[in-house]
């Protein structure tokens, strides 16, 4: 520690960039800014990924049966119940749990618009989500006409948290029928949907009485403790017939986010923006840096005509990168979580600061500010010291 | 003060000079628009020994010294300083041999970011061995022996121009050198510090023997030298002493006693 303090040199690089506080400013504001618009981006790419598979996550299985029509959660083809029956003659499996899963149209009961809500249909007496707290207010789906509604849906769908929590009948039509809000819980929107709702299976289909009978659209599967899921996987692949795909949960979340991944542009775009971001930040910090060596040509050119090896100079342009990275990443960071939580209450979304984003955010600062500053290197060959004197 | 900061140097290897030219030839362009500016210099210069050169302005001085402080590739002819050949030499080899030489710019050419004592530490932190705190004492000692103990913490737009020149001459200085190249290091500076200044480098050359190379053109501080060479289109004319060669009427006192004494 005494042999690094007594090694130490003149901070250059940090008094160069402070030598003109205006222009430190504006550099940091444009890394900030780049770095900002990588955070949103990346946020916007990782939510979307992540809400797709907000309700996925909550289930209470192990294995998951679709339809192998199914192409997403907006899309769920059904396929036919006994396939639950069959998979119940495995010695691993304990439970089942049929779901359907459709998107209605439910009425805001205040503006009297519709908007289209995720509907999950189930038997109130088996297990749905691993929240404990679900099983107990599912009892009241037992009369027909009852919804749990999700108090984490749009504003669009209407105030029917508060309504119902000041003791309010709240009741509104789905699919054109009458229902009535029996109680609140809190799932989250995703891309897919806006909103969710819980009821009955037998609500569900009065609701859609075109459903053929027998027909769901997930089929929750509950394994023995210490069974592993891809071996009874590939065990009912076997028995079952083709028309139901088998998957693990962890599976069925990846399946979700693959249709939102590679069936559509949206992950392509948010990355395209997050390396705009990039290129936008890289500009900035080339003209930074290229000026400030510009400007201090004289100045280095006088260094190495006192003996300063190049590559030493070099490490202090390189010092100006390292900085400015890393004045540049901490207010992009904060400014990023103040606007991941005005995502979040604004758009209900799970956009969340985690280590991984914050790193890869850094990462990219780092290298736009490094390569930006070996460009601005190639500069410092014009100094030439035959030109101080 | 300036003994102590002189008796830390490294001495030259004696009996050999520690500057060489032969047959030195220099030109810029090329075709028709090849101009020599050096023709055919030779010229030794011994350790401790302080030679003066003078001559009109477009001489040739200034590309001397910058070929002398291999801050040139040499292109004809021979210049060897501390006993590495520079016609041939690599960038690194030039590079590593400014590290022994000193330079005092016209420009002081001082860091504009970077406090009168943080500029002459930044020529003290060539030296090796030599631990941060040893490093910033040695500036501080040679901003005392220009005179500037009080401006340590001044950028250069707070100086003078007289005190950035002693500021780029501490500079020099503190790295120090084994052979100081100087271009008009007094231009700048009043009578009395000029003196005061062109006595540091005299004493650096005799106490350290420390050659020193100086392009001036003033005659107030030709006393300090041991030969004065004059320089014309790019060849050297003349070598001798300094009234000689500017001649004693044109000699202030100081110069003219030295000269006679």
């Amino acid at each position: 520690m005494s042999g690094f303090w007594q090694r130490r040199r003149i901070p250059l690089a940090w008094l160069l960039l402070t030598r003109q506080p205006a222009r430190l400013a504006v550099a940091l504001a444009g890394i900030a800014f780049a770095g900002i618009l990588m955070f949103m981006q990346l946020g916007f790419r990782d939510g979307l990924f992540d809400a797709s598979v907000t309700v996925h996550k909550l289930f209470d299985a192990d294995l998951v049966l679709m339809s192998p029509r199914t192409m997403s959660s907006i899309g769920m083809a059904g396929f036919p119940r006994r396939r639950l029956v069959q998979a119940m003659a495995d010695a691993d499996v304990v439970g089942t749990t049929p779901v359907h899963w459709n998107l209605l149209l439910w009425r805001n009961p205040e503006t009297r618009r519709t908007r289209s809500i995720l509907s999950i249909g189930f038997e109130p007496g088996d297990p749905l989500f691993t929240d404990p707290s679900l099983r107990e207010k599912a009892h009241v789906l037992n009369q027909q006409g009852r919804v749990l509604f999700d108090e984490r849906s749009r504003p669009e769908f209407g105030p029917i948290g508060s309504w119902f929590r000041q003791g309010r009948t709240v009741e509104t039509e789905v699919a054109g029928k009458r229902v009535r809000v029996a109680g609140l819980v809190a799932l989250g929107p995703s891309f897919g949907a806006d909103g969710n709702m819980l009821t009955s299976s037998e609500t569900l289909l009065r609701l859609m009485p075109n459903t053929p009978p027998g027909s769901i659209e997930l089929g929750l599967i509950r394994l023995r403790n210490g069974s592993d899921p891809l071996v009874v996987a590939e065990r009912l692949r076997q028995k079952l017939p083709d028309d139901v795909s088998i998957y693990t949960k962890k599976g069925f979340e990846e399946f979700e986010k693959n249709y939102w991944r590679s069936s559509t542009a949206i992950g392509f775009i948010f990355t395209l923006g997050a390396a705009m971001g990039f290129i936008v930040g890289c500009v900035i910090v080339y003209q930074i840096l290229y000026s400030d060596v510009s400007d201090h040509l004289p100045e280095y050119a006088t260094l190495m005509a006192m003996g300063y090896p190049l590559i030493n100079l070099l490490g202090v342009v390189a010092r100006e990168g390292l900085l400015l990275a890393v004045l540049g990443y901490v207010p992009a960071w904060f400014a990023g979580q103040g606007l991941y939580a005005l995502v979040r209450s604004g758009t209900k979304l799970p956009v969340e600061m985690n280590t991984e984003r914050s790193l890869l955010v850094f990462v990219l600062i780092l290298a736009m500010c490094m390569g930006s500053a070996a460009m601005a290197m190639r500069k410092l060959a014009d100094a030439d010291p035959a030109e101080i004197f | 003060m300036l003994s102590s900061l002189l008796s830390t140097t490294p001495g030259s290897v004696a009996g050999e000079p520690c500057v060489q030219l032969q047959g030195l030839n220099h030109w810029y362009g090329n075709g028709s628009n090849r101009r020599q500016v050096i023709q055919g210099v030779d010229l030794s210069i011994n350790p401790g020994e302080v030679v003066l050169l003078t001559g009109p302005s477009g001489c040739g001085k200034t590309t001397l010294l910058t070929l002398v402080g291999a801050l040139r590739q040499v292109m004809d002819g021979s210049v060897r300083v501390f006993g590495l050949e520079l016609n041939g030499s690599t960038r690194g080899e030039r590079q590593q041999l400014r590290r022994s030489i000193g330079m005092i710019f016209q420009g002081h050419n001082l860091l504009r970011c970077l406090s009168a004592e943080q500029n002459v530490q930044m020529g003290a932190d060539l030296l090796p061995d030599l631990g941060y705190r040893a490093r910033r004492d040695l500036a501080r000692q040679w901003l005392r022996a220009v005179g500037l103990e009080d401006h340590l913490g001044k950028l250069p737009h707070d100086l003078s121009g007289g005190q950035k020149q002693r500021v780029a001459i501490a500079r020099a200085l503190a790295a120090q050198p084994r052979l100081l190249l100087a271009d008009e290091p007094t231009a700048a500076l009043d009578s009395r510090t000029g003196r005061e200044v062109v006595d540091l480098l005299k004493g650096l050359a005799r106490n350290q023997d420390c050659a020193v190379l100086m392009v001036t053109h003033d005659p107030r501080i030709l006393d300090i030298a041991d030969r004065v060479v004059r320089m014309e289109d790019g060849q050297l004319m003349d070598s001798g002493h300094g009234e000689r060669l500017w001649g004693a009427d044109r000699l202030p006192d100081t110069g003219r006693e030295a000269a006679e004494g």
